[in-house]
């Protein structure tokens, strides 16, 4: 494949052995944004850098961001729509480059101005999808979100016509950040990844946001690589992992061991990259020190993890999320159109998710054993694959008990481990 | 306020307590035995904030203190905020907002629903993680009173408790 751009990064880093990690980063100031992103360079471990853009940029609420940078008030995140040309160009230069290439993160249904923009300043990577950056996020309805995102990936694909290699990765093994089942997640994220291929990328991540069990997230993202093989020829694919993204742990010692574990899963299933969280997390949005932090602390135990082999046969996971794709693949050629269909009929449906154009039937539990599972299948096709439980009716105790529970288990072991100390700055 | 990335207002464990700290499995069927109210609670999320669980978690608690409750999800627009709470007079009005823009987007959003008339009486609360660096200032607080909220939940565990002492001192009965 070309060289050059984030996926030949990835791609050449994962020859050489090692796992890229990357922060979750994102400034409104310039000045605080470049240290970002030359601190993230400087840490120790394989990095690439990110561009976290603010929530109004997101929304398309360009009077507020614009707004805010006009009185100085900080935002979280950087408004790159809003900031003129020159300072998003000397926030980057002499950083971003084939040896450090920075990747634009937003979570925007609504994207073209942002892939505008970026392609402007000459970055080449960023992430998303019309179904994982509208459904849990927003009220533009999926219709759009689809014609949205077809049209920008259309014009971020003409990267190739100048002999560059744009790169996407889905959000898809995100959606909601907790509590829906994994083979849902390797679905959608597998779904993305085919509907940016048929919309001319060749430069691919998928991705897969570790749960609340280590099994079963090793057949999640096993699930999801050979998902992808099938489904991906003749691309430069790779499957990022991301740390928890839901309640996260609030002692230091939870949360790094959280990390930590991230970090061997996405090493031991020979995944590429890992998007980390930091000790800051549970409390307020992170310090580039606190970012350095987390990425060196999983850079170092992703070079101590060893890798497991792929178990082979079909896991449950794998056997739920194939037979999910295929669904809704032989509803329609085009992958964005099917997307549309499997929602309308509930083939695809995103437990707790409030917008309207998901039907909400289906629902999840943890098991006595942490792993997450289906309550109610509402009508995803996976009658015969699933055991059919009884549905049942959960209580907000129930819900925010199993929203807590990585946070309860990790930091009680953090406690049982060894007084902490009380992370500053933020609201306990 | 209850928010997804807060300490959960109950006890810890790995078996999950209700709010008032009875033990239950976390899948357990539960048969809440609450009156209804006849009243009704808007939950909006903030203008520019896409997270949704903990209007999933308000949503569930109200409905199990009796309310009826209209969960107008993430990234509420200002004008419909104002629109459903026209066409609902709720007896409360809750925004909930995680995303660190809490503090901007509610002053607008409160500024908005108090320029209406019919909804200058309503009672309307914000809480959840309001900046980005943390807990908020006095001025911050007071100023989000200033602008029209009865009350203000700060990000601290104390939140879910006193937020449930206000929803108990509710009248029992639609407010016109």
């Amino acid at each position: 494949m070309s060289g050059g751009g984030f996926g030949s990064y990835v791609r050449r880093a994962h020859l050489a052995g090692d796992l890229v990690v990357q922060p979750r980063m994102g400034m409104s100031d310039p000045a605080l944004m470049r240290a970002g992103l030359l601190a993230t360079k400087a840490a120790a471990g394989r990095t690439v850098g990110t561009v976290t853009l603010d929530s109004y940029t997101r929304v398309n609420d360009l009077e507020s961001a614009g707004l805010a940078l006009l009185e100085g008030v900080p935002l979280n995140g950087y408004p790159i729509v809003s900031h003129d040309l020159e300072t998003t160009r000397r926030v980057l230069d002499g950083i971003h480059g084939p040896d450090f290439p920075v990747q634009v993160r937003h979570g925007s249904a609504a994207p073209l101005d942002i892939f505008r923009a970026l392609l402007r300043v000459g970055l080449d990577a960023s992430e998303g999808g019309p179904v994982s950056y509208c459904l849990p996020y927003g009220r533009i309805p999926l219709r759009e979100s689809v014609r949205n995102w077809s049209r920008s990936c259309e014009l971020f694909s003409r990267l190739r016509e100048l002999g560059r290699e744009p790169h996407l990765e889905t959000f898809g093994g995100c959606m909601l950040g907790q509590l829906c089942p994994p083979s849902q997640l390797v679905a959608i994220s597998a779904l993305e990844a085919l509907f940016f291929h048929q919309h001319g990328l060749r430069s691919i991540s998928a991705s897969y946001a570790q749960q609340t069990h280590r099994e079963q997230d090793l057949e999640a993202v096993f699930a999801l690589r050979r998902l992808c093989a099938e489904l991906l020829p003749g691309t430069d694919w790779h499957v990022v992992v991301y740390a928890y993204m839901g309640v996260y742990p609030t002692t230091p010692h939870g949360a790094l061991a959280l990390l930590g574990e991230a970090a061997e899963l996405a090493a031991a299933t020979g995944s590429e990259r890992l998007i980390v969280k930091t000790v800051a997390e549970s409390v307020r949005i992170p310090t580039v020190a606190e970012n350095v932090a987390a990425l060196e602390h999983a850079a170092a135990r992703a070079a101590r993890t060893e890798r497991v082999a792929d178990g082979g046969g079909d896991s449950q996971t794998y056997a739920e999320a194939a037979a999910l794709v295929s669904a809704v693949l032989n509803l329609d050629p085009d992958v964005g159109r099917a997307m549309l269909l499997a929602f309308q009929r509930g083939y695809l449906d995103i437990p707790y998710c409030l917008h309207p154009d998901n039907q909400g039937r289906t629902r999840s539990y943890l098991d006595g054993e942490g792993r997450l599972r289906w309550a109610d299948i509402g009508r995803l096709p996976l009658a015969g694959v699933v055991e059919a439980g009884e549905s049942r009716t959960v209580s907000s105790g129930e819900l925010l008990g199993a929203l807590s529970h990585i946070r309860w288990k990790y930091d009680d072991g953090a406690i049982a481990a060894g007084p902490g100390h009380a992370l500053a700055g933020g609201a306990a | 306020m209850p928010l997804p990335d807060e300490p959960a207002p109950v006890e810890r464990g790995e078996t999950v307590p209700d709010e008032r700290g009875g033990s239950g499995a976390a899948v357990a069927r539960k048969a809440p035995a609450v009156a209804k109210r006849d009243a009704t609670v808007i939950v909006a999320g903030g203008t520019s904030d896409s997270h949704t669980w903990n209007l999933v978690f308000l949503q569930l608690l109200l409905e199990e203190l009796g309310f009826d409750v209209v969960n107008l999800g993430p990234c509420v627009p200002t004008e419909l905020l104002v629109r459903e709470s026209l066409a609902h007079r709720p007896a409360l009005l809750v925004v909930s907002s995680v995303n660190g823009h809490g503090y901007q987007d509610g002053i607008r959003m409160i500024g908005k629903v108090r320029e209406r008339a019919e909804l200058r009486a309503v009672p309307a609360v914000i809480g959840g993680k309001l900046g980005i660096e943390g807990a908020q200032s006095a001025e911050q607080l007071a100023e989000l009173i200033a602008a029209g909220y009865d009350a203000v939940f700060d990000d601290g565990a104390e939140g879910i408790a006193s937020f449930q002492r206000l929803l108990d001192s509710l009248p029992q009965r639609v407010l016109t």
